[in-house]
């Protein structure tokens, strides 16, 4: 019953084979069995879970579901504000944040009747591409436990992957959707910037962020996207456009649809063997009537630094927020204890002290560097050189991936240019690991959507996605490939071995 | 420009309001000089003439109508996460001696 889809077990629980709780109980027997393995989860909401399920199943028997999801258990990445339930973004400096609200997108799959089985572990802040930066320690990837399964989304595809829950939602900046997707074979959607509200998620870069679902196949995440996506008048970004039913786009064959190929993701730093499956795929794209288009996009080169640049800019100013005064880990507390016979009015408590106390304390490696260069970027003497230069660049890229675009339906290519890397390897070298993100960095600096779905496995038996990238609002475009692509390569019931 | 010394790194934590250790600095000196260095490559694009990217949906001037929310939220709620509050206040040192 747990490794059934979305769509599999929305059928199950109209037919009345499987109750809400009776399946619930079913993925929190299964996350007791392997988190001592993985560690995908910071909070397991037991007691919520059961209560929610129990809920559904009284207003499935009423006949007043709320949605075709209700009473599917999901998981949120660690970043989504669930009202009253511990949200922490793998951070010590939120270690026992509270929030006092849910964000949107929390809100409306709460409002679709879905359960919540717990919080899923990221990178500290969503930034990096591991889940090894998280303060709650390293997710295991469930194909192999000595690798990572990728980030900053690593606890979400872990869960989905090892069916700790039907579907996760997760965050896409610079590739934490799809990266992890890749390395876990799970279906990962980064949308078009905007479609999917930021309200209550927390922030890492706001003019690249973006919520997405993480699924164990295609028409899933389209099932998902119909209960995300949408305007929100807390989101001054958040698309205004009517949005189609996403599950409409599901296709079987690829007649008429061209397919381009960007020379630049195919070059020096591609691992052989992910090379082979992206060939495979390709071949199997011709074969469902695909016909394939060489392109170029020229600013792959560039992509990377002017992600970075960007992006640490972005952050350093979204983390000053973290400051010891409003909530969040604060030596405020421990200067309440100081001695207050000798200062009762409190006057010696310094406030420049709380700020760097409670950050220098709170922040991990990664979060602490983000900081300091996107400081670095941002400040006067350099402002010029570096961040204005990268949001020119920004341009450029934007522009190049519209007029390549113009020209065909979608663009493939690989996600990562390896796959899963050993816990440990590469956490010590930043740069290394920015450069991981070679595939993915480009799509979030243009806003257009990408899809990493699962296209097979190494000799080792480590996953490998396909990268499918759309133009702006082109979701559609992206699922009628994915879909009938997965249904050609028939590999979404292969699971791994725990 | 991009090899950072110490000091420079000192500055910049001053700024970010981070308290870094001997070590830290050296290690945060070199990290942050290879990447900065690496961000140079962006001094080979042509960009005379190009307007700079804030956001990419190019949307502007976005509003809602000025009318109060229904969303309400509880002080108890707020005050849970507060490092300190009394009397319906959050307690902050000075900000002016």
């Amino acid at each position: 019953m747990i490794n059934l889809t979305l769509e599999e077990t929305i059928e199950k629980l109209k037919n009345g084979e499987v109750t809400s709780e009776e399946l619930t109980r079913l993925y929190l027997a299964r996350i007791s069995e392997v988190e001592p393995k993985l560690n995908a989860f910071i909070t397991i909401t037991e007691e919520t879970a059961l209560e929610q399920a129990r809920e559904s199943d009284v207003r499935r028997k009423a006949g007043k579901t709320l949605s075709d999801i209700d009473g599917v258990p999901m998981a949120l990445k660690d970043v989504f504000l669930t009202k009253g339930i511990k949200t922490t973004a793998a951070s010590k400096i939120l270690e026992d944040y509270i929030p006092p609200f849910d964000g949107t997108v929390t809100k409306r799959l709460k409002e679709s009747g879905c359960i919540l089985l717990g919080k899923v572990n990221t990178d500290e802040f969503t930034m990096g591409s591991s889940t090894e930066n998280s303060y709650f320690g390293p997710t295991h990837n469930p194909w192999d436990l000595d690798r990572v399964p990728g980030g900053s989304s690593g606890g979400s595809a872990a869960a989905v992957s090892a069916d700790e829950c039907v579907f996760a939602l997760g965050t896409d900046t610079g590739g934490s959707i799809r990266q992890p997707s890749s390395f876990c074979s799970t279906v990962g959607l980064k949308v078009t910037y905007g479609l999917v509200p930021r309200y209550g998620v927390v922030s890492y870069a706001s003019s690249f962020d973006t919520i997405g679902p993480i699924t164990k196949s295609v028409v899933d995440a389209a099932i998902v996207l119909n209960h995300i996506a949408g305007n929100d008048p807390m989101d001054s970004t958040s698309t205004t456009v009517d949005l189609p039913d996403y599950r409409t786009f599901m296709k079987e064959d690829l007649k008429g649809k061209r397919i381009g190929i960007p020379k630049e993701f195919y070059g020096e730093g591609l691992d052989p063997e992910v090379a082979i499956v992206i060939e495979k795929a390709k071949a199997t794209l011709t074969s469902l009537g695909a016909e394939i288009v060489d392109v170029s996009l020229p600013s792959t080169k560039y992509a990377i630094a002017t992600y970075y640049v960007l992006v640490k800019s972005e952050a350093s100013s979204n983390l000053f927020r973290y400051d010891g005064i409003r909530y969040g880990h604060s030596s405020l507390k421990k200067q309440e204890t100081r001695d207050l016979r000798s200062d009762p009015a409190g006057k010696n408590q310094n406030l420049e002290e709380v700020y760097l106390e409670s950050r220098t304390e709170g922040f991990g490696d990664e979060a602490k560097r983000s900081i300091m260069m996107g400081t670095y970027t941002l400040s006067s003497g350099y402002y010029d050189a570096y961040y204005l230069k990268a949001a020119k660049v920004r341009t450029k890229i934007k522009e190049e991936y519209e007029k390549v675009l113009s020209d065909v339906d979608v663009l493939v290519t690989p996600v990562s240019p390896f796959p899963a890397f050993k816990i440990g390897e590469k956490k010590e070298d930043p740069l290394a690991m920015y450069k991981a993100d070679a595939y993915t960095v480009t799509i979030n600096t243009a806003g257009v959507p990408a899809m990493s779905v699962p296209a097979g496995f190494t000799e080792d038996g480590l996953p490998v996605g396909m990268q499918i990238i759309g133009p702006m609002m082109g979701e559609g475009k992206i699922f009628e490939v994915a879909s009938a692509f997965e249904k050609a390569v028939n590999i979404k019931n292969k699971k791994p071995n725990l | 420009m991009a090899k950072l010394t110490q000091k420079d790194v000192e500055n910049i934590a001053k700024l970010a309001k981070l308290d870094l250790n001997e070590a830290e600095k050296e290690k945060f000196a070199n990290q942050l000089s290879g990447v900065l260095e690496y961000a140079e490559l962006l001094n080979e694009v042509d960009i005379t003439g190009v307007e700079p990217t804030a956001q990419v949906t190019g949307m502007t001037d976005v509003t809602r109508s000025d009318q109060v929310s229904s969303e309400k939220v509880d002080q108890q709620d707020i005050q849970v996460n507060a490092p300190t509050f009394e009397k319906g206040a959050f307690k902050v040192p000075h900000v002016f001696k």
